[in-house]
């Protein structure tokens, strides 16, 4: 199978290249890792993330062919060869298909993304209705992988001053938890033409999800509440 | 000189136990530094599915004793009584506690968590099934692992993140010091300096083939602690779960099963209805796995080869499997090409757990025998979670027990390490060679221009562990894999990398890591050979029955001479009545 990756070692090039690779796959090699896998042991210097290699972890986010996702978790028979890899666009690439991510999580720990509640708590579990805890749902599954705010063009441009999708989907899930009592202050919190306002519902975040969450969705409900308490 | 950088207290690891034992110390304000090979919501904590064990008593009647039970017979009696009555009785305090830190539990009409029936859990000491797993949905892990990374970003923890411990510093008296470490991004060797250094380096499935482990589950605690002289425990006892995805290995949790699934044979027999009728498919996971093999090696397997068994859970309907399943409604239309609302997934035992490893005391200190005593406390090392050894599994986990096993004793770690008062202690001297061994390896690898590919000896490695250390073992097939395993030793010490760059080495990190493989793979093949007996995960066709008169004790490995000792089980539990050995029937 062939491949063409985007290749930087800052330590000896002066700027990065794409290198094409053509190797044999083994009849059991179903995803994408398990091809790069067999690139590596052919080339070691070859350099990516991975851990869990079933979609949980989100260590393996890439640009594949144009489009961000999970190595782990993208079928071979549903790429076009060759197939293009780069590492995630709008970070800076430290090797290879490795960025650094400090920019992506400095948002996710902006918002607080703990639960805030200083009441003390029962001896036992705080109640929550089924109802209460749905409201989670398609929020808390997000497994910072990046692929959502590194295809965000919002993102692109004010990475140091917009949240992105990822650290907003973070936002709500706490805003939408019965438990939370900070729904004031992270709501001041956001009122900025940056921090949220950046969200010109482009949707990227949303078609590249490799868990099918929506941010897009989170980020218009943080915004019907915003409007609902300036009434 | 190498620089060296000082703490009160650092964590190796941070996935489930590492975070929890963190959060105490940092909340305590300690100097703590975590490191870890990945971002810490990337440790394998993240893929546990079905939930975590307590006797909460939301769904009905239930006691932490009959869970004390249950533990205890699902160990197969190996396990330690003081600390499987510690685990069981702390349990549903470490549980409201997650619930407290904001963990989005399932939850019943009335508010409280959601539990589901798991594999070996009952009520009243055996007699029926008994809903004891805290649940949210199939993705308990990633709740729980995100939630305690949460609450360390607000107690401010410190996170050393891709950093990988290279080597533990101990001084002539045997003290633990710290760690020598390497910085991934940069390749920049440090002492951290700690006066308590705690290993939750988690686990080594890595060293079998098909394993439900991450790639980076590579027993790294274990292979600095055998390097550094300290024994390991058990470590012949590795649960294959019995539902790995034939073919990927993927884990297809037993809340499945919890939730009403049942396994198939090629005839659409419900076989565990022969092999365990009390609890059939719910009966614990060795017992289930060898049924497993057994129907397959008998010629009842599903599919073309006859390699696989059945799991069908379609008949749950698609509503619950969305709503109480559904990563495992992902994960066989990914890995298996099967929709699970409508067809059965094939799956096949699959290596997943390690119940053995650095052995400890409740509060986590890690002991070795000395002078007599078989459990001294080697000063300022501590291990909690799957790398440790405390014993609370024995010779088989019951599911569900292994996340509690995190959260209960990376608390009370934390908590015992808090009340040392470090801030009041200085920090002991460092001998000159603190970091010569671990320099040594980085330079073998600097410095060998042909050699060994890692790739190929680590696939060769898991290889011979899987043909030779499986469900089924015998004397000849052990004794044929500790000459394999040795030979590979050899081989090991024979790698060579092309990757020389400073710059993020993944491939320097995999020969590293292939170090603590090799490590954990003799312990492993060289303890089950000399245990002529089955019990729990161990079975042995050629010693079929348990023998509590010769082996109901621990096995201990140590690295120096390839050598084993062996120490009694503790069974005087903390406050109740000993549970003395009897059949283990389900």
């Amino acid at each position: 199978m062939k491949f063409r990756i985007y290749r930087y070692d800052p330590e000896k090039d002066k700027k990065p290249y794409i290198q094409d690779y053509d190797v044999a796959l083994d009849p059991h090699d179903r995803m994408l890792l398990d091809a790069l896998i067999r690139v590596k042991a052919v080339d070691d210097t070859l350099s990516f993330r991975r851990s869990c290699r079933e979609g949980v972890c989100g260590s393996d986010a890439m640009n594949i062919n144009g489009k961000n996702g999970l190595a782990c978790i993208t079928n071979l028979n549903d790429v076009k060869e060759p197939v293009e890899l780069r590492p995630l666009p709008g970070l800076p690439v430290i090797r290879d298909l490795i960025v650094d991510m400090s920019q992506f999580f400095k948002q996710y720990h902006s918002i607080k993304p703990y639960l805030v509640n200083d009441s003390p708590p029962p001896e036992k579990e705080r109640l929550q209705s089924p109802e209460d805890r749905e409201e989670l749902d398609g929020l808390y599954e997000c497994i910072l992988c990046a692929c959502c705010s590194t295809a965000c063009p919002s993102f692109w441009w004010n990475p140091d001053k917009f949240v992105g999708p990822a650290g907003l989907l973070a936002a709500y899930r706490f805003i939408a938890d019965t438990r939370d009592e900070a729904l004031g202050a992270r709501l001041d919190d956001l009122e900025d033409p940056y921090r949220l306002f950046r969200c010109h519902t482009i949707m990227n975040c949303v078609d590249v999800c490799p868990k099918g969450l929506n941010p897009t969705k989170a980020i218009s409900k943080i915004k019907e509440i915003m409007v609902k308490r300036a009434v | 000189m190498i620089p060296v950088r000082k703490f009160d207290a650092i964590v190796v690891g941070a996935g489930g136990s590492g975070m929890r034992a963190s959060l105490q110390l940092a909340e305590a304000g300690l100097s703590v530094a975590v490191l870890s090979k990945v971002f810490p919501t990337r440790s394998h904590t993240v893929a546990a599915q079905g939930g975590i064990g307590a006797a909460l008593g939301n769904m009905s009647e239930d006691s932490w004793l009959w869970h004390m039970y249950d533990t205890i017979k699902g160990s197969d009696w190996l396990g330690d009584q003081d600390a499987i009555e510690y685990m069981c009785r702390t349990a549903p305090q470490v549980v409201y506690e997650l619930e407290h830190f904001g963990m989005p539990f399932d939850r019943n009409a009335d508010g409280t968590i959601y539990q589901r029936p798991f594999g070996g859990h009952s009520a009243n000491f055996g007699e029926k099934a008994v809903q004891r797993s805290c649940a949210a949905a199939d993705r308990t892990g990633h709740a729980l692992l995100h939630t305690l990374y949460q609450r360390n970003v607000r107690a401010r923890t410190n996170f050393f993140v891709e950093w990988m411990a290279l080597d533990l510093v101990r001084n002539a008296d045997g003290d633990v010091l710290g760690v020598v470490a390497l910085e991934m991004e940069t390749s920049e060797v440090v002492i951290l300096q700690a006066k308590a250094t705690l290993f939750a380096t988690g686990g080594a499935g890595r060293i079998f083939a098909a394993s439900t482990n991450a790639f980076i589950n590579t027993g790294d605690g274990l292979g600095m602690a055998a390097r550094a002289g300290i024994p390991l425990e058990d470590m012949e006892f590795w649960q294959f779960h019995p539902t790995g995805v034939a073919g990927a290995g993927v884990l297809i949790t037993e809340g499945v099963r919890g939730e009403g699934g049942i396994l198939l044979n090629c005839d659409g027999e419900r076989f565990m209805e022969r092999y365990a009728p009390n609890l059939k498919d719910l009966a614990s996971r060795d017992v289930v796995s060898r049924s497993m093999d057994q129907e397959i090696k008998e010629g009842r397997g599903c599919g073309p080869h006859k390699d696989y068994v059945l799991l069908k859970l379609d008949h749950l309907g698609p509503e619950v499997i969305m709503k109480r399943l559904p990563s495992i409604h992902e994960i066989a239309l990914k890995f298996a090409n099967v929709d699970c609302t409508r067809e059965p997934i094939p799956v096949v035992p699959t290596i997943h757990y390690q119940m053995g490893g650095v052995p400890t005391n409740i509060h986590g200190q890690v002991v070795a025998p000395k002078d007599g005593d078989h459990n001294a406390v080697v000063e300022g090392l501590y291990a909690v979670g799957e790398c440790a050894c405390v014993s609370v599994h024995g010779a088989n986990r019951l599911g569900t027990n292994s996340l509690t096993d995190l959260i209960v004793f990376g608390r009370a770690a934390g908590n015992f390490i808090v009340a040392q008062n470090l801030q009041a202690v200085s920090h002991k001297p460092l001998p000159p060679d603190a970091a010569d061994r671990a320099r040594a390896r980085l330079a073998r690898l600097d410095t060998a221009t042909s050699g060994e590919s890692v790739p190929e000896v680590a696939h060769d490695l898991r290889r011979a562990m899987q043909a030779h250390c499986g469900v089924f073992r015998n004397q000849e097939l052990l004794a044929e894999g500790v000459r394999k395993v040795s030979e590979l030793e050899q081989r090991v010490l024979r790698t060579a990398i092309k990757d020389k760059s400073k710059t993020f080495n993944t491939a320097r990190v995999e020969a590293l890591e292939l170090d603590n493989l090799i490590e954990t793979a003799k312990a492993t093949i060289v303890s089950a050979e000399a245990r002529r007996e089955s019990r729990g995960a161990q079975a042995r066709s050629d010693y079929p029955n348990r023998d509590d008169v010769d082996w109901l004790k621990h096995s201990l490995w140590y690295r120096e001479g390839n050598r084993l000792a062996y120490k009694p089980v503790n069974m005087k539990p903390l406050s109740v009545d000993a549970f003395p050995p009897k059949t283990r029937t389900y």
